[in-house]
């Protein structure tokens, strides 16, 4: 037994061989060498034999009657498919033509003869290899390809419950919104969310998760809850900010953030308030001077610092009627081209440059992007948000879901909220969410969202903190203002703002009354209201706002008080 | 030149590999090359039909080593594949004798194993 060389596991081997002799002592030496052997005298019978016993190898003699080798091994190769049956052919020919012939056939090998039973079982056994490692192949590519379907099921299912929580704010029904993304942006990282405010402002988010796939994807879900959730509340950009930060640190492995810019933009008061953590700069456009203010990034990204560290400062720009704010992802300026040369901030400068049509501005950065790669990424986000008139106010009906039944009509409350809360909190969304306890109020909880802030940030800007509105009537003593109002506030040791809420019933329903008192010097009432509506672009607008959305307005204690009135008629 | 009519050392290597079987290889040889001369005796003027019995005889010839027997088939093999025919008779005779010189050998290598 020295000659046979030691045998892995057992195969089933067919010996198609039309000489008796000949068969009789392969057959035994591949029984010696430990397999199981099937025979057959012809190709016509090896063919039925493997159809039937499919073996895992064949030995097969050139030259037969009925059908000869080349044939049945066609046959035989077409029946196994994908699989590796090897096929050894035994020949005594000597033609090299004869021999590529087997080759062409689907021979594997040749085994001359007279039989070499060592070089048999050696062959056998590098053959047996070789179908192994098909096999293996076969089995992980099918692997490969199960796990892949599963893959992009998930990603499918994944993206259909994430469109319908990041799109459903007003990203697509705002007319003042273009954007661009990819459609699988979201699984880049890239987020992109709208709504609006109970007063009607907008808030927009641009966010880009570290890292690709899923795992970027999942802190897109409590972000957006965030952001629509506190966004309809009536919160603002600050306190959203921090319930991100707050969240993200929480649930994010360290390695992962999110960089984010979040902009307010407010058609009424003619502003934009932005927050920009490590994203690219964005920029505020003004269409009449075709200048670009860029929105830098001052921040670290959202989920890196602890909430004591995290810094919620945003920056206030003014905007005109047309003026457009432009954000976009680090996938437009990261577009590398064939020698790893990144597109970067000045060629998209230069697009901007060029750029006369300003609808025309996506098209060209994706032109300019397509020119310089050869193609588009497919992990680009942009957006623009035309600052447009007359956006209407909006109830915040759909937050609600109980009937009315036990809606408080007659009380009363009263607060008082000192320097260091003044610093820190902004008690509008509360105050909001109190009023809407009242269902007859709901309907106009736009307009009392609008006005409560207004009156309410008149009393701590003009009043505690004695800020003359008149600096804000150019760009520059506007962004002097914001400059004193936060240095201001930092500095704060005293001072109050007092709100108070009185609810009666009446015959048709019932009344709220909104008292607001500051601590601050008062201003002479009637100057100010004589004032014409329009005389400064950006100063005036807050009462007049207030005057068109509450049935009354008055001034007392000069003018360190005010009260307006809100009424609403008894539900059928 | 001395021609070998049989390899002594390929019947003790076979019989090493068959063990027991090895008998019924000798028989199984001798039924099938007997086959194998009448069936060259009949195709005698078919050159094809010649060279795939040659062809086949040549193998098992050579496995059981059939030195001379094997290449006098791969002689008519090759005669019967040329273009031009020629005379293949002379060969099938001479095929015939070689094949009636090897036979009493065999039997002789088989009677030493007789039950």
């Amino acid at each position: 037994m020295s000659v046979l060389a030691p045998v892995l596991e057992p195969l089933t081997i067919l010996i198609a061989e039309d000489s008796a002799a000949d068969l009789l002592l392969l057959s035994t030496i591949i029984r010696r060498q430990g397999h199981q052997v099937l025979t057959a005298s012809n190709g016509e019978e090896a063919v039925e034999v493997f159809t039937r016993e499919r073996p895992q190898l064949v030995l097969m003699d050139a030259l037969m009657p009925v059908m000869d080798g080349f044939e049945a091994v066609r046959r035989i190769k077409q029946l196994a498919g994908e699989a590796l049956v090897p096929i050894i052919f035994l020949t005594s020919l000597r033609e090299s033509e004869a021999l590529a012939q087997c080759l062409d056939a689907g021979g594997d090998d040749f085994l001359p003869k007279p039989y070499n039973p060592l070089i048999l079982a050696a062959k056998i056994n590098a053959m047996d290899r070789l179908r192994r490692l098909q096999a293996t192949v076969l089995q992980q590519r099918d692997l490969i390809a199960r796990h892949h379907d599963y893959l992009l099921h998930e990603q499918r299912v994944a993206k259909a419950v994430f469109d319908k929580v990041a799109h459903s704010g007003c990203i697509n029904a705002a007319p003042n919104i273009r954007y661009l993304q990819s459609p699988y942006a979201l699984f880049n990282g890239d987020l992109l969310l709208a709504a609006y405010t109970p007063s009607g402002d907008m808030h927009v988010l641009l966010g880009d998760f570290t890292g690709h796939g899923l795992p970027a994807a999942v802190g897109a879900m409590p972000l957006a809850e965030v952001f629509y959730g506190m966004t309809a509340k009536g919160y603002g950009l600050t306190q959203i900010l921090r319930e991100m930060n707050a969240k993200l640190k929480r649930i994010l492995p360290v390695d992962m953030f999110c960089c984010a810019t979040l902009l307010c933009l407010s058609a009424q008061r003619r502003v934009v308030e932005v927050w920009n953590g490590g994203m690219p700069e964005g920029y505020v456009h003004e269409i009449t001077t075709g200048k670009r203010t860029p929105l830098m990034s001052r921040h670290l990204p959202l989920g890196v610092l602890l909430a004591e560290a995290f810094d919620d400062r945003t920056e206030v720009w003014p905007m005109a009627v047309g003026d457009r704010v432009f954000l976009l992802s680090d996938g437009v300026l990261d577009t590398a081209d064939a020698n790893e040369q990144l597109f970067g901030a000045g060629r998209l400068r230069q697009v901007f440059a060029a750029n006369r049509e300003p609808d025309h501005l996506f098209e060209e950065i994706e032109l300019a992007l397509a020119a310089f790669r050869g193609e588009v990424r497919d992990d680009v986000s942009m957006v623009e948000i035309t600052l447009q008139p007359g956006q209407s106010l909006r109830a915040t009906g759909q937050l609600y879901a109980d009937s009315g039944q036990s809606s408080p009509l007659d009380w009363s409350v009263s607060f008082e909220f000192r320097a260091e809360t003044l610093k820190r909190y902004n008690p509008l969304p509360y105050l909001l969410q109190l009023l809407l306890e009242i269902h007859g109020l709901r309907e106009q909880s736009g307009a009392l969202y609008s006005v409560m802030a207004e009156l309410y940030s008149n009393a701590l800007e003009h009043g505690v903190l004695g800020l003359d509105s008149r600096l804000k009537r150019d760009a520059q003593g506007f962004a002097e203002y914001y400059r004193l109002r936060n240095d201001r506030l930092a500095r704060l040791n005293s001072g109050y703002v007092r709100v108070h809420v009185q609810v009666v019933p009446t015959e048709v329903g019932g009344k709220m009354t909104l008292r607001i008192e500051d601590s601050g010097a008062g201003f002479d009432v009637e100057q100010v209201l004589a004032r014409p509506l329009d005389i400064d672009r950006l100063s005036g607008r807050g009462l007049s706002l207030v005057r068109q959305l509450s049935s009354d307005v008055r001034w007392s204690d000069g003018g360190r008080s005010v009260c307006v009135e809100f009424s609403w008629e008894a539900l059928a | 030149m001395a021609e070998i009519h049989l390899d002594p050392k390929v019947l003790s290597g076979l019989q090493e590999v068959m063990e027991g079987e090895y008998p019924k290889l000798l028989d199984t040889f001798l039924d099938d090359s007997q086959k194998r001369v009448e069936a060259l005796r009949t195709a005698r003027d078919d050159a094809k039909a010649l060279g795939l019995i040659a062809h086949s005889f040549k193998g098992s010839s050579g496995n059981l080593g059939a030195v001379r027997l094997a290449e006098l088939c791969r002689q008519l093999e090759d005669r019967s594949a040329k273009p031009v025919p020629v005379d293949l008779g002379e060969l099938v005779d001479k095929i015939d004798q070689e094949f009636a010189r090897v036979r009493p050998l065999y039997e002789h290598e088989r009677q030493r194993f007789q039950l």
